[in-house]
């Protein structure tokens, strides 16, 4: 492990003063792109995420449809200006490439594709600022624009990242503490059918560690579910005020 | 460029699929194996001569070689004093009727990115003496070619990477006016230690039944899928490829998976003491 230029956790108080099973200030807007059929813009903190859903819509080309069920497509990818230090060449990389798959798969569980068949979703995940836990913010951000579009779905998708800092399970990873970090845990949770749809990790870890830090990401999840269910339900209240009078 | 679901690419018979899944529903396989047993799985190191270290591995059907090539090349500005881990796969068109030409496509990509952070975090290779300079360290190229894929291309990926670097030579580096140059007359042993080997070991899961190994057949059959990498008594990768776990299911898959990492590292142990018929 790299020596990282301030302590990371000192005392059980992390670097930017958090507990370890404390999420960061998170932030959530529903339909915050008009064009879109879906939109969500999600932050962690630092880490802000936009999200729009295009669809249920025709698949073009037509034979890449399915006769049984619909397509997700998927597209993680981060601003040029996104990143701390150096411009991010905008093409994708390897790495974005393998994100926006595990997205697709960690989203598709949740979406009733076999209602949409022949047709295609569109889910377009733009991240605007990184600051650790991207792929956890783009997960939430997008499930919130799919439900935002009327999307048929089992459950939301909550993104939250755990991680191993000085041998503590912590949660909600900065971008510090993801680069110094010995481990690393980006966890997709459907907290209604306690599934998992994303798991990854990388780094060093006992079972013990391991199977703690996936029972703090679940913790995780609930507490940004709560969040994301009142700003889903705001966005509806707000337009039955406008219709109906407060 | 954005991750479309499968279409029609990959894909197996609605009869085939549901024979397959009442099979495992009842504990059985369609090749008649445990549910924890491997495939046959054989390990051969040095076995192309033109690679500075190379191996191959069948696990099954499944067939991978792994060549590993030396260069020099710039540092990460972040790691300034360690050498650079490079691991690209390539399904090649041989590999499977649904294998198309063209660049890696984004399997292709996460298979190379899960062998790589399963190599990279666990000290298997000891990346500060592939410093060379100031400004200057080895870059180890390892490239994963899958040339027959029956399914568990992880499994099989891993291990022909971790064999191929325990095989492998470190070309000197001879210092001239014009920068430094290799010199494949003079090796030494690539900075490896086999006791931190890295092992990948998939689980697949059909309803609620758990299995090792899955084979082509059954990886488009399952609920889900997660591979875990083990080094040492560490777990240092885990990724879900397919499906949905819950929190019981990863715990009993994180146990399954460790039954499967003895036989495959056995496999390797072997392999090491004893080298291909084009041993280096």
């Amino acid at each position: 492990m790299k020596k990282p230029p301030v302590p990371l956790i000192r005392d059980g108080v992390r670097a930017d003063g958090r507990a370890p099973d404390q999420m960061r200030e998170v932030k959530i807007a529903v339909g915050a792109v008009s064009n879109a059929d879906g939109s969500a813009v999600v932050s962690y903190g630092a880490t802000v995420a936009v999200a729009a859903v295009y669809g249920p819509r025709e698949m073009h080309p037509r034979h890449l449809s399915l006769p049984d069920r619909g397509v997700m497509r998927v597209r993680y990818h981060m601003a040029p200006f996104s990143t701390k230090d150096e411009r991010k060449n905008p093409a994708p990389s390897r790495r974005e490439i393998e994100i926006s798959k595990v997205l697709r798969e960690a989203l598709e569980p949740a979406v009733m594709l076999e209602q949409y068949s022949r047709a295609r979703i569109d889910v377009f995940i733009e991240i605007l600022q990184a600051d650790g836990s991207t792929r956890a913010a783009s997960l939430t951000a997008a499930s919130l624009a799919l439900a935002d579009a009327g999307v048929y779905m089992r459950d939301l998708v909550i993104g939250v990242s755990a991680g191993l800092v000085d041998g503590t399970v912590v949660l909600d990873l900065s971008g510090i503490e993801d680069q110094y970090c010995e481990g690393d845990l980006p966890v997709g949770y459907m907290p209604n059918l306690r599934q998992f749809t994303l798991l990854q990790l990388d780094g060093t870890w006992t079972r013990e560690q391991f199977l703690k830090a996936l029972e703090l990401a679940v913790r995780g999840a609930e507490y940004v579910y709560q969040r994301a269910r009142e700003a889903l339900k705001g966005k509806y209240m707000s337009i039955a005020e406008e219709v109906y009078g407060s | 460029m954005a991750s479309i679901s499968p279409y029609g690419k990959r894909f197996i018979s609605y009869l085939r699929r549901e024979q397959i899944r009442r099979l495992v529903a009842g504990k059985y396989r369609v090749d008649g194996r445990r549910l924890d047993q491997l495939r046959d799985v054989e390990v051969r190191v040095g076995v192309i001569s033109t690679a500075d270290g190379s191996a191959e591995v069948r696990l099954g059907k499944t067939h991978v070689v792994a060549g590993v090539k030396v260069g020099v090349g710039q540092p990460f500005p972040d790691a300034p004093d360690e050498g650079v881990l490079v691991v690209n796969a390539e399904v090649l068109p041989h590999a499977s009727p649904y294998t198309e030409i063209g660049p890696p496509d984004e399997f292709a990509i996460e298979l190379a990115r899960v062998v790589d952070r399963g190599i990279r975090h666990c000290g298997y290779i000891d990346s500060k003496s592939l410093f060379i300079e100031q400004g200057r360290v080895y870059v180890v190229w390892v490239d994963l070619c899958v040339i027959n894929d029956d399914g568990n291309l992880t499994d099989a990926a891993n291990l022909a990477a971790v064999a191929a670097l325990a095989s492998a030579q470190l070309p000197a580096v001879a210092k001239e006016e014009a920068g430094v140059r290799l010199d494949r007359g003079r090796r030494a042993k690539m900075p490896v230690d086999p006791g931190r080997a890295p092992v990948a070991v998939s689980v697949c899961k059909i309803g609620s039944v758990l299995f090792l190994d899955p084979t082509f057949e059954e990886e488009l059959s399952v609920d889900g899928k997660v591979t875990f990498t083990f080094s040492q008594d560490r777990i240092v990768a885990v990724q879900k490829t397919a499906g949905h776990f819950t929190y019981q299911e990863i715990e009993s898959a994180l146990d399954l998976a460790l039954k499967g990492r003895d036989a495959l590292l056995s496999a390797l142990r072997s392999a090491l003491e004893s080298p291909g018929a084009a041993g280096q």
